[in-house]
């Protein structure tokens, strides 16, 4: 694993972010302030009610967007303007280029880099095996399910062997069998690349199951109510939804995130505290 | 082949028997129109002759230069609009407004820079075809899903690589439309300002022969012009389908 171990792989500190208002509407606060270390080659989900700034805060993280106030940091180097080297995104919405075959979709990052033919040959058939890809490599995203496609996109992210893998509900659109299956993958992926990996997922199982800590936020302008540390072993698969302590896990973030899950849909607290609880 | 192609044929070819018979039958005078089998005999004979090579050759250079501009024009020119909101804002009414402007009222300006060159034919086409370039850009560019703007930032590509490698095939769909559309408008362009001013040239050709009561030979230079931009948009319609059927479910 590159760096040391203790000093922080990535980190948020106070950080927030203020859309400008357009067009003679308000500012919009979407996040924060928060704070947030990522240790080298954890697992750490994030949850949240819907639009409560983890897009945002993930697109700070990513530099994809600049933080309005606070620090970012990635590997000891402040976060700006661009994405650094060593990161890795896989967005929610379908990001494969439906005019490359699944082969060329997975080499387009690394023919840009000036690898070589041979290595690029190597790393895309080695992502496209370790996805379950490889039969699928002539194909044309339209020719492929919702699932598989995300599947391109994180092979595409992969083959630049990231440091940091950032993922923002990547199975969101997915149905429930499938997104454990491919949590599955994602404990594999993480294991084998030994990158930091930061999901974000709406899907309080899937963050317990696959995390080593899980960061639920607070409803917009989004902070961290509550950080909880899972214990599992590195060697774990989708089976430990069957252990105790997993379903002490969902059931401490569904306490965290119930109130602010009810305030995201335009509930007051006293609705929420007057009906009956989960 | 399927149905649809099938009826499609014999269409066509029913309207061309009728003419045929109405022809034959005098029910339409010769002095209005020969038959269609006549045409293409006449036309045979005009070919084999080579008398009207030349014509074709600079009709089609005029074509290709105009399309070649408007396309590689229409595009950045596109994707500049695209990029900057309030110059779009600013444009937009006069982009809806383009084409009630006739254009061939500007000919005279045209001759008057250019000479009594192929350039004021190839200008007026040129602005006639460069237009829908630019709409079917902004169409495409419209519908490019956001998230590839932030591939592109993830991969840190400059906005020239972007345009290239990501606007423009994931555009591709919208900018065969407007390709299209050029190849027609750059014809029709060329063509009717031969026709209407110009000394050379195919719809020079044909004005020559009407204003010479030359029926045979505008006739058939009439059906060259038909047969002609037939052939060149199925082509590209096969070349679409061919290229955008696999990004297709
Ligand atoms: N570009 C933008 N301009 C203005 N407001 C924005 C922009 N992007 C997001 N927002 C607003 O900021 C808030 C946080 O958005 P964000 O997408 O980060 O939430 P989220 O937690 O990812 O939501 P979801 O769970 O629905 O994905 C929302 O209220 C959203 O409407
Ligand atoms: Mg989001």
């Amino acid at each position: 694993m590159s760096g040391d171990v203790n000093t922080p792989h990535a980190e948020l500190a106070g950080v927030t972010r203020i859309y400008p208002g357009a067009a003679g509407r308000p500012p919009l606060h979407a996040l924060g302030p928060v704070d947030l270390v990522l240790r080298h080659g954890e697992f750490f989900s994030i949850v949240g009610p819907s639009g409560c700034g983890k897009s945002t805060l993930l697109e700070v993280l990513a530099g994809l967007a600049p933080a309005t106030d606070g620090r970012v940091t990635f590997e000891g180097r402040p976060v700006a303007g661009r994405v650094p080297e060593g990161v890795g995104v896989v967005f929610q919405e379908d990001a494969s280029f439906p005019w490359l075959t699944v082969w060329d979709n997975v080499a387009f990052g690394l023919r840009r880099t000036g690898v070589d033919a041979a290595e690029i040959e190597r790393r895309v058939g080695d992502a496209l095996s370790f996805m379950g890809l490889k039969d699928f490599a002539r194909a044309y995203p339209a020719q492929l399910s919702g699932g598989m496609r995300q599947r391109v996109c994180i092979a595409r992210t992969l083959v630049m062997q990231p440091r940091l893998i950032l993922l923002d509900e990547p199975f969101g659109a997915l149905d429930a069998q499938t997104r454990l299956l491919m949590g599955d993958e994602l404990l594999r992926l993480w294991r084998r690349t030994q990158a930091t990996i930061l999901l974000i997922t709406h899907a309080l199982d899937e963050a317990a199951m696959l995390s080593d800590r899980i960061g639920a936020m607070s409803a917009r302008p989004g902070r961290f109510i509550d950080i909880v540390e899972t214990g599992w072993p590195a060697e774990r698969d989708s089976r430990i939804v069957a252990k105790p302590e997993f379903g002490a896990i969902t059931s401490r973030l569904w306490q965290s995130l119930r109130e602010e899950s009810l305030k995201a849909l335009g509930h007051g607290r006293a609705q929420a505290g007057a009906s009956p609880t989960a | 082949m399927t149905p649809l192609t099938w009826i499609r044929i014999i269409l066509v070819a029913a309207f061309f028997g009728v003419l045929e018979i109405l022809c034959r039958t005098r029910v339409i005078k010769p002095v209005t129109m020969i038959p269609p089998s006549e045409m293409v005999r006449e036309l045979g004979a005009l070919l084999a002759s080579g008398s009207i090579y030349d014509d074709i050759r600079q009709t089609l250079a005029a074509v290709a230069i105009a399309l070649v501009l408007a396309v590689v024009s229409g595009f950045p020119i596109g994707v500049v609009l695209h990029a900057v909101p309030r110059l779009r804002r600013a444009v937009d009414p006069l982009l809806a407004t383009y084409y009630a402007v006739p254009f061939f009222v500007f000919y005279p300006v045209l001759v008057a820079i250019f000479g009594l060159s192929q350039w004021p034919v190839i200008v007026i086409a040129f602005m006639f075809a460069v237009v829908a370039m630019v709409i079917s850009t902004l169409n495409g560019l419209d519908r490019i899903p956001r998230v590839l703007d932030k591939v592109a930032r993830i991969h840190n590509m400059g906005a020239v690589e972007t345009a290239l490698r990501l606007k423009l095939p994931a555009a591709a769909p919208h900018l065969f439309t407007g390709l299209k559309l050029a190849v027609a408008y750059s014809f029709i362009g060329v063509i009717a300002c031969e026709f209407i001013m110009a000394a050379s040239g195919l719809g020079y050709a044909i004005a020559y022969a009407y204003n010479n009561f030359d029926n045979r030979t505008m006739y058939a230079l009439m059906l060259f012009v038909l047969a002609l931009v037939t052939t060149i948009n199925m082509a590209l319609h096969v070349w679409e389908r061919r290229l955008l059927r696999r990004r297709v479910r």
